[in-house]
């Protein structure tokens, strides 16, 4: 409907200067957004990863974060006890650490919690 | 037959920590062949864009879009830094792919130096361009005060573990690849050794297993590009709005 009353208009001899122009403008930019949304809808070689890439992508990415957040604990809480001689309260305290902020970037990368900024 | 054998740096000239080793080689023949590749495919500059040019085309609208998605306009700024390392990475991988050839991104120092360009991008840009409060990143909203020293640490744990583990995820599945790779093809090598005609009838089972392979690591080696620059951005993202 909206399309009809766009080709309508356009049709319809006017002049081309002044506001009637930024008019135009207008509406070839919806014009164009509407045709650019279609296309991405359909288009199978838009240069966007498929959904299937897109789970792949994400699944490879939860094994590390886990694995990551426990080997940063566990190497700060090595170094606490190794510069302040706390052996073994520190490799304790941040090791668990590490468990909870390898679950915590588990839970944000599969878009389960929020990030610490966001609020509702 | 040493699967781990492929990965070895050997100096092809020069002593000491300053050699020109064979992963030295690779990572100019990478840097070399992206920029011949763009010059040559852009270079024309057509309308109607033929397959190279489209190539270079379909390259950038990707980067671009994956930008866009996760960083949004304001992360444009950052695309010459995102697309270099999409293409290093990706170009690095392919090149690991052709036998006898070396895979830059098996090590983990060279993935973790990547890592720890973007760690540091993300810090630097954070300050410069919102000062202390970058620091909310590490605090999060609502949370009651006996709490916190607890959950910053949390925070400070889980911002610390991106570069490793952005760094170890793309050595571990170069690394990992390559010798599940050499171990299949190993086997078709030692089964007609031990076991001559019959072994070679065998050896069928391992050579399929090694060209199935092959087709899954070229598609890791996309993928592993694509999540390294899409976490790039994610990160890019909380420098540029922390706390939106």
């Amino acid at each position: 409907m909206s399309d009809k009353d766009t080709q309508g208009r356009g049709g319809t001899p006017q002049d081309p200067s002044g506001g009637d122009f930024s008019e135009r403008l207008r509406r070839l930019d919806t014009a164009l957004k509407k045709a650019q949304a279609d296309r991405t809808d359909g288009d199978e070689h838009s240069p966007r990863p498929s959904k299937s890439v897109e789970g792949m992508a994400q699944a490879l990415r939860l094994a590390s974060e886990f694995a990551a957040g426990v080997i940063v604990g566990g190497g700060i809480g090595w170094v606490f006890d190794w510069a302040f001689g706390l052996s073994p309260w520190g490799l304790i305290v941040f090791l668990l650490l590490g468990f909870v902020a390898g679950v915590l970037n588990i839970l944000r990368s599969s878009g389960l919690m929020k990030k610490p900024g966001e609020r509702e | 037959m040493d699967p781990i054998h492929q990965f070895a740096i050997t100096p092809l000239f020069g002593e000491g920590t300053f050699a020109f080793t064979n992963s030295s080689l690779f990572m100019v023949l990478t840097v070399l062949t992206i920029t011949l590749f763009l010059i040559l495919a852009t270079g024309r500059g057509a309308l109607v864009p033929g397959r190279w040019q489209s190539l270079a085309e379909l390259s950038y609208e990707f980067v671009a879009n994956t930008v866009r998605q996760s960083a949004g306009n304001d992360g444009m700024r950052f695309f010459p830094l995102v697309f270099s390392l999409f293409m290093f990475v990706l170009v690095a991988n392919l090149f690991g792919m052709i036998p006898y050839s070396f895979t830059v991104t098996s090590h983990i120092i060279v993935t973790f130096a990547l890592a720890m360009l973007v760690i540091t991008t993300v810090i630097l840009y954070g300050f410069w361009k919102n000062g202390l409060h970058f620091l909310h990143l590490f605090v999060p909203s609502g949370i009651p005060v006996f709490l916190l020293p607890l959950v910053v640490a949390i925070e400070v744990i889980s911002f610390l573990s991106r570069p490793i583990s952005l760094s170890v995820r793309l050595f571990a599945n170069m690394l990992a690849g390559h010798i599940t790779l050499k171990v299949f093809a190993g086997f078709v090598v030692q089964l007609v050794a031990a076991l001559g005609a019959l072994g070679g009838v065998l050896a069928i089972l391992p050579l399929g297993m090694a060209v199935a392979l092959q087709g899954l690591e070229f598609l890791v080696a996309f993928l592993q590009a694509y999540v390294f620059t899409i976490l790039t951005c994610i990160y890019l993202n909380d420098a540029i709005h922390p706390g939106h």
